[in-house]
């Protein structure tokens, strides 16, 4: 508990302005930062000393009435010191930029893809944004909270 | 009328012998493809019914289980592989949903196979225990052994 | 197949003079969900790209319009050769955010049956993996071995496959009477089927040669990748979340994590036959374990219609036996296998149809707006699946259903790195290579 302490202390001592907040609400570490910031802080979670070095997970949660609709959710986990951290950050929807981690990341290619795919959220600097798991031609992006669920979109006339 | 006797003699021998040369491509896309395995393996031995050669080649499959939830984006797939089998060809769908689309009532699942091909024997259950799957291939037999066959001749009589 | 789609990298990239070819997704070896476009110089892959979701059955929305425990039998569906495990890792994830506290015996129950799951999860990977590699001999031995597995599950849950069996609180019922028998039959066979493998495959000149130095892939890029579970094991990573962050009762049983050495495609092979070996131990202990956690019940009560026609005569104080469908879920059960906590769990069987509180009970859990309401926020939670880290993320409003929920296949991020595999190898290396990462579709595409 000590120890969780400082990997929260430590980058709210280092990226001052940056870390909006920090905490563990069920006992998951979360931090919430500013999208600019997400580069450099993810690049430095990776290093020593936290190493952080397996992005476990990328995913996005939409909040319609937010005015930061957005909720970009990224579940990092260190190997070696046995703990996981989850970094939140926020961007609008007129604007749902957020910068690319496929440098630091191989497998951030993907998630990003079904990031894009699934809420339309754009990834700057992806080498290949394209939709992963819908095709092309389906319009709109299914897990956002203003597309119906039972909205289907053929690709070939069906019978009946 | 000795002409009928022969004709529909022959139909029978026909549907005996098409009923048991099956041969079978399994279009196996979820779950219902652990109980497909389960039934084609040696436990439950779909072999025993005359359906055990698997073609993983549409051009030389009778019958195409379709196993599975078929997506939206997969519909054309299965679309291309129907029309790429010979006549005769017969179609199970196996599981809710290749029957109905199951569980899965959203944006992402055809809600029924039927929507895409011809459905000669649906088989519930979801997924449906390989007991079942066996049941869906014996009443199939049963329906190609009744089925009239379209004859060369009875075809340029028509035309 | 006609599409109409703009042209992918792959297609843009790729030279005019080489030769392009599409496998899947309808192809034996592709197991029906993908598709992987090959640019081709005679046999070697110069290029590929590969196509998923072709299986994407939106898991996640459909969550979002379901409550808390209606949405239970979708989990089943995600890695349907282990849906225990999923169970599992959804019931634990939801236990973190209400706080509940599980029985000691539905503990042990539960790492039972995760254990006979991932057995079979294996044992179906390595099916299909021999298999497409031409080892016929080996794919129906599995089959066999796993059948046995299933009548454990199923003597025990019902079905054979898509269980439900665990719930958030504990597990639907008590173990049948008569598991402790099945399961050690089902042990017998399965190390049987096991030595029968090793015998066709360790050695087996065709097999090594697919399979050996075939499709390396290093610690670190493993890392950079996400890959978890026996994949990134078979790279000599130690990361089990059983061991690394210990759940249930896997701190009390004692069990190895193999490692390759390689991780190459025979690692990833061997990696999984070690650790099923592993799993008929931890199962071994765990029925070891489960007369110290709590008596099984069970065996008194009398039969339904025994007891309707005692009733008359004067009224029983004997249990009363339910019906096959709710065997092991009496009430007298439940303090074994279920958490104590009313509003979480379904209300006893008896209570709902012998008294007007228990039928009112049964109705708030189910109706709508009601049941289960977990606290606002968002958690986290890991169990090691058949293929590695399975993670849920739940966001909860605090309503009946969740806001959103996510979860994180394994299979997704190790599919991610086929490309990178493939390229420079034989178009043949391209089966064993997506044999040994046991794609699962409703895992990857959800």
């Amino acid at each position: 508990m000590e120890e969780e302490k400082d990997v929260l202390s430590s980058l709210r001592a280092a990226y001052p302005g940056d870390v909006l907040e920090a905490g563990a609400p069920f006992g998951d570490e979360t931090i919430v930062i500013r999208p600019a910031a997400l580069p450099a802080i993810m690049a430095a979670l990776r290093q020593s000393p936290y190493e952080f070095t397996m992005l476990l997970d990328l995913t996005v949660v939409d909040y319609p009435d937010r005015p930061e609709r957005f909720e970009v959710v990224y579940h990092l986990l260190s190997i070696p010191r046995n703990r996981r951290i989850r970094i939140k950050l926020s961007v609008p929807e007129s604007a749902p930029v957020v910068a690319s981690l496929t440098g630091l990341w191989k497998n951030a290619e993907w998630l990003e893809r079904e990031a894009f795919d699934m809420f339309g959220v754009r990834f700057e600097g992806h080498p290949y944004l394209r939709r992963i798991f819908m095709y092309d031609g389906f319009e709109g992006h299914p897990l956002r909270k203003d597309y119906g669920l039972r909205h289907r979109q053929p690709r070939i006339p069906l019978r009946k | 009328m000795p002409g009928n006797f022969i004709t529909t003699s022959f139909e029978a021998m026909l549907g005996w012998g098409r009923k048991y040369s099956l041969f079978h491509y399994p279009f196996i896309t979820a779950c219902c493809g652990m109980e497909y395995m389960s039934a084609a393996c040696a436990h439950f031995d779909i072999d025993r019914f005359g359906a055990g050669w698997t073609r993983f080649s549409p051009r030389q499959a009778d019958l195409i289980l379709v196993v599975g939830t078929v997506t939206q984006k997969l519909a054309p797939v299965l679309r291309t592989v129907y029309d790429q089998m010979a006549e005769p060809k017969w179609v199970i769908a196996v599981g809710a949903c290749a029957v109905s689309g199951g569980i899965y009532d959203n944006y992402a699942v055809v809600q029924g196979i039927d929507q895409i091909i011809p459905v000669d024997i649906f088989v519930p259950g979801c997924p449906p225990r390989p007991e079942m799957i066996l049941e869906g291939l014996l009443a199939l037999q049963g329906k190609i052994q009744k089925e009239g066959h379209d004859w060369r001749w009875k075809k340029k009589k028509t035309s | 197949m006609p599409d109409q789609s703009p042209p992918t990298r792959f297609a843009a990239a790729a030279r005019p003079e080489s030769l392009l070819i599409n496998m899947g997704p309808s192809h034996p070896a592709m197991h029906g969900t993908i598709r992987i476009m090959l640019e081709l110089d005679g046999e070697r892959i110069l290029n590929s790209e590969v196509e998923v979701g072709y299986l994407h059955r939106g898991f996640e929305k459909t969550c979002e319009a379901r409550t808390w425990f209606n949405l239970l039998i979708y989990t089943d569906r995600l890695n349907y050769v282990s849906p225990l495990i999923n169970n599992l890792g959804y019931a634990m994830t939801m236990e973190k955010m209400l706080g509940l506290a599980v029985p000691e015996r539905a503990q042990v129950i539960r790492a039972l049956m995760s254990e006979v799951s991932r057995v079979s999860d294996h044992l179906t990977c390595l099916a299909a993996m021999a298999m497409e590699c031409g080892a016929f001999t080996a794919f129906l031995y599995t089959m066999k071995a796993r059948e046995f597995l299933w009548d454990v599950i199923e003597q025990t849950s019902g079905a054979r496959m898509t269980t439900s069996y665990i719930r958030i609180g504990g597990v639907r019922a008590d173990l049948h009477p008569d598991y402790a028998a099945h399961v050690a039959k089902a042990l017998v066979e399965t190390r049987k089927v096991l030595k029968d493998v090793h015998g066709l495959l360790d050695k087996n000149k065709i097999f090594l040669n697919r399979t050996r130095d075939v499709a390396v892939m290093s610690q670190e890029d493993a890392i950079a990748y996400g890959w978890t579970g026996p994949c990134l094991r078979s790279t000599g990573v130690r990361y089990d979340v059983r061991k690394a962050q210990p759940y249930l009762v896997y701190d009390r049983v004692a069990f190895d994590v193999p490692l390759g050495e390689r991780g190459d495609n025979f690692d990833r092979y061997m990696v999984r036959m070690l650790e099923m070996e592993q799993s008929l131990r931890i199962i071994e202990q765990c029925v070891a374990l489960l007369p110290k956690a709590a008596p099984g019940l069970m065996a008194d009560g009398m039969p339904p219609a025994e007891a309707i026609s005692e009733a008359r005569r004067q009224k029983s104080g004997r249990p009363i036996r339910l019906s096959p469908n709710l065997e092991g879920s009496e009430k007298a059960v439940y303090k074994d296998i279920l958490a104590a906590d009313g509003g979480a769990v379904i209300p006893p069987k008896e209570e709902t149809y012998t008294s007007i509180e228990g039928l009112i009970t049964h109705f708030k859990f189910f109706m709508k707006g009601h049941g289960i309401r977990p606290p606002k926020g968002e958690v986290y939670f890991a169990v090691e699946g058949g293929n590695g880290e399975l993670g849920f993320y739940i966001v909860s409003d605090g309503s009946d259903r969740p806001y959103r929920l996510h979860l994180r296949g394994p299979c997704f991020h190790i599919v991610s790195a086929l490309e990178s595999l493939i390229k420079g190898r034989l178009i043949a290396d391209v089966i064993p290579t997506f044999g040994s990462m046991n794609m699962i579709g409703g895992e990857l595409d959800r």
